[in-house]
């Protein structure tokens, strides 16, 4: 079963796909967190896992990530919340995202196993070069049944993109521009029109997903014209920054990009 | 390929550990400095442009000293390769100078630089104003706070020093700021980094631009005691620069001892230490596999070392590859032993060393080296920027 392809049949357009860390703001919240952002809408669920050095993110997720370490989460505990979740949210795409020197010290064949026992789709690891995981991870992860999501920038050469296209079947996801998660778009008009143009003139096997400075309806949809759909992370952790009901407080964010 | 010490493989592997885990974000910058770093390095124009920098601008050849009295004390033959004598008082400049020439022939009009002891941060903003380039700085807030006259002459050289204020606020932490802007401005921008870490290139293109002290020593030992090699060279690890130049010429020199120093702080057991070999485990810091402190869950650990250069949780490829094959001894030192050896060489030879340079100091004593046997300190920064610290622990040191 590959859930993530099912789910970009069922909905051409407008998939929102939000990214939460594990363990903030509170330990426990992860299972409740996926249930309400899925029950919102959400079309495919990113879960971070925290690690004290990511070099892709920003401020928010940095903080976020500290914060989700000192309440305790790390591999093991995740991986014992996400236990039964099939049971609960069965249709949607589950991925999971973080940096590869947890997931090695974890072991990389743990850590497969123990996704694919929980009912994950798919894996985000950035610093994982394309030749690396070839080398030593795609079997593996072909074994799990587990499909690898690859990053592209404005700078990635139209070869890469199709080789990184041929590596996967899930989805692409395009860096809106230049920066780190979080970040305001401060490229000149039409800069990223053009390169999210460029890619969609490519004609590649998986949709695209756009990611990066995306943080409300505005940007959402703006996005959605270029692309199947989106991914939000730093405004949601924004959101939940605060509150006592994370998982109302993460339904609202969703309805607000959404309606 | 076969791995030597010297050259690791095309990809960037010395041994199990190196490589690039970078993000997509960074691939085109830093594999655009792959396919071109070897080219550069060996064409004539910047072999000239960048042995005259070193000549004129530099100071270099740096001297090699024979330490009569600290020889007399250790009943052994010291000498004593003066790189705190360099233009801005360290080793660092020999790279900068090198990667200001690559940036401009890469084309780039922005630098980036992390510093720690801020001795980094001080060459990067040198060579840059030399050539005339924007310069930007991250330190760490708690660097700045113990290595002000540092973060004064940055500012005066017209360096920006922005402080990274995630994680321990130190080494580590300017490292990863300098990293996301990197990512941040992808065009315009090259990134000095001022030690042999990082996504391959840049352990080997440090390497080899701090090469010129271990090629300087050969020919000066030669002069001085009718031999190139030595019986051993010594010199302080944070990441390595200085070690690697100073070991680079004798790795494949089996009857040279090699003796890398590491910081252990309040001592290595204590939990503030900043011992890589002895309490580091394969993993990936900054793009690069090697040894790293880390907790159970890969998680990196917060180093500590009185000294700001030395506090890194992490080691080179080359030195962790050094480490695991035992090609180079590892020794570590503790802050006040460090302390005592700033001392000991004010008084006995008439220098002041940085507080990094101390830990290879005090190590003297351990060696084992023999009345006939050659030692060679690398003798990697001057002391000027740490006289507060010594003042603080005037009683330890006097």
């Amino acid at each position: 079963m590959n859930r993530i392809k099912n789910a970009f049949e069922k909905k051409q357009k407008g998939l929102l796909n939000v990214y939460f860390t594990a363990g903030y703001p509170s330990l426990h919240d992860t299972v409740p967190l996926i249930k309400s952002l899925t029950q919102a809408g959400a079309d495919l669920i990113e879960i971070g896992m925290p690690f004290s050095d990511p070099l892709a993110d920003g401020p928010v997720i940095q903080a976020s990530s500290t914060a989700a370490l000192q309440n305790g989460m790390n591999m093991r505990v995740l991986f014992r919340q996400l236990e039964g979740i099939r049971q609960e949210v069965p249709e949607t795409p589950i991925l999971l995202m973080g940096y590869l020197n947890p997931v090695m010290q974890f072991g990389v064949e743990n850590f497969c196993r123990e996704a694919a026992e929980a009912g994950v789709d798919g894996v985000i690891l950035p610093d994982l070069p394309l030749d690396d995981y070839v080398a030593e991870y795609q079997e593996m992860f072909r074994r799990y049944n587990l499909r690898p999501v690859f990053l592209i920038t404005p700078q990635t050469a139209p070869e890469r993109i199709r080789r990184i296209d041929e590596l996967t079947d899930s989805f692409l996801y395009l860096v809106s521009g230049p920066g780190t998660t979080g970040g305001a778009n401060t490229q000149a008009e039409g800069v990223q029109e053009a390169y999210f143009e460029r890619i969609g003139a490519m004609n590649l096997r998986n949709p695209r997903l756009i990611g990066f400075g995306i943080g409300d309806k505005g940007s959402f949809r703006r996005a959605c014209e270029y692309a199947e759909g989106a991914i939000i992370g730093s405004a949601l952790i924004r959101a939940l920054e605060g509150t006592d009901d994370a998982p109302a407080a993460a339904a609202r964010f969703v309805q607000s990009v959404l309606n | 390929m076969p791995t030597t010490y010297q050259q690791p493989t095309e990809r960037g592997y010395y041994g199990q550990f190196g490589g690039a885990f970078i993000p997509e974000m960074l691939y085109p910058n830093v594999e655009e400095l792959r396919q071109q770093y070897l080219d550069i390095l060996a064409d004539p124009a910047f072999q000239q442009e960048y042995q005259q920098l070193l000549r004129d601008y530099v100071g270099r050849p740096t001297p090699l000293f024979e330490a009569k009295r600290l020889s007399e004390k250790y009943n052994t033959r010291v000498y004593l390769k003066r790189e705190d004598l360099c233009h801005t008082g360290a080793h660092k400049v020999n790279n900068t100078v090198g990667q200001i020439l690559l940036a401009k022939r890469l084309g780039k009009t922005r630098i980036i630089a992390e510093t720690g002891a801020g001795q980094h941060g001080v060459a990067t903003a040198t060579v840059c104003a030399l050539m005339g380039m924007q310069c930007i700085v991250y330190m760490g807030e708690i660097d700045m706070e113990r290595q002000k006259p540092n973060v004064y002459r940055m500012r005066l050289l017209g360096a920006e020093v922005r402080a990274a204020m995630s994680g321990s606020r130190t080494l580590k932490d300017a490292t990863n700021e300098a990293i996301r802007d990197w990512i941040s401005n992808p065009v315009d921008t090259h990134y000095i980094i001022g030690s042999v870490v990082g996504p391959h290139p840049y352990p080997d293109l440090v390497a080899r631009l701090q090469a010129v002290i271990s090629e300087e020593m050969r020919k000066q030992l030669l002069e001085k005691t009718g031999s190139e090699l030595p019986d051993y060279v010594v010199a302080c690890v944070g990441g390595g620069s200085n070690a690697a130049g100073a070991f680079y010429h004798f790795l494949e020199e089996p009857s040279v001892k090699l003796v890398a120093v590491e910081a252990a702080g309040h001592g290595v057991n204590s939990g503030h230490s900043a011992a890589t070999s002895v309490l580091g485990k394969p993993g990936i810091i900054h793009g690069s596999r090697t040894l790293l402190m880390q907790d159970e869950d890969g998680q990196i650990t917060e180093p500590y070392s009185l000294s700001a250069g030395l506090d890194y949780p992490g080691i080179g490829p080359l030195h962790a590859f050094l480490a695991d094959s035992g090609r180079a001894r590892f020794i570590s030192i503790e802050d006040e032993d460090a302390l005592r050896a700033v001392a000991e060489l004010s008084r006995l030879e008439g220098i002041i060393p940085a507080l990094e340079t101390a830990h290879a100091l005090a190590a003297l004593g351990q060696l084992g080296a023999g009345p006939d046997d050659v030692v060679v300190v690398n003798l990697s920064g001057r002391g000027d920027k740490d006289l507060e610290t010594y003042l603080k622990y005037a009683d330890t040191i006097l």
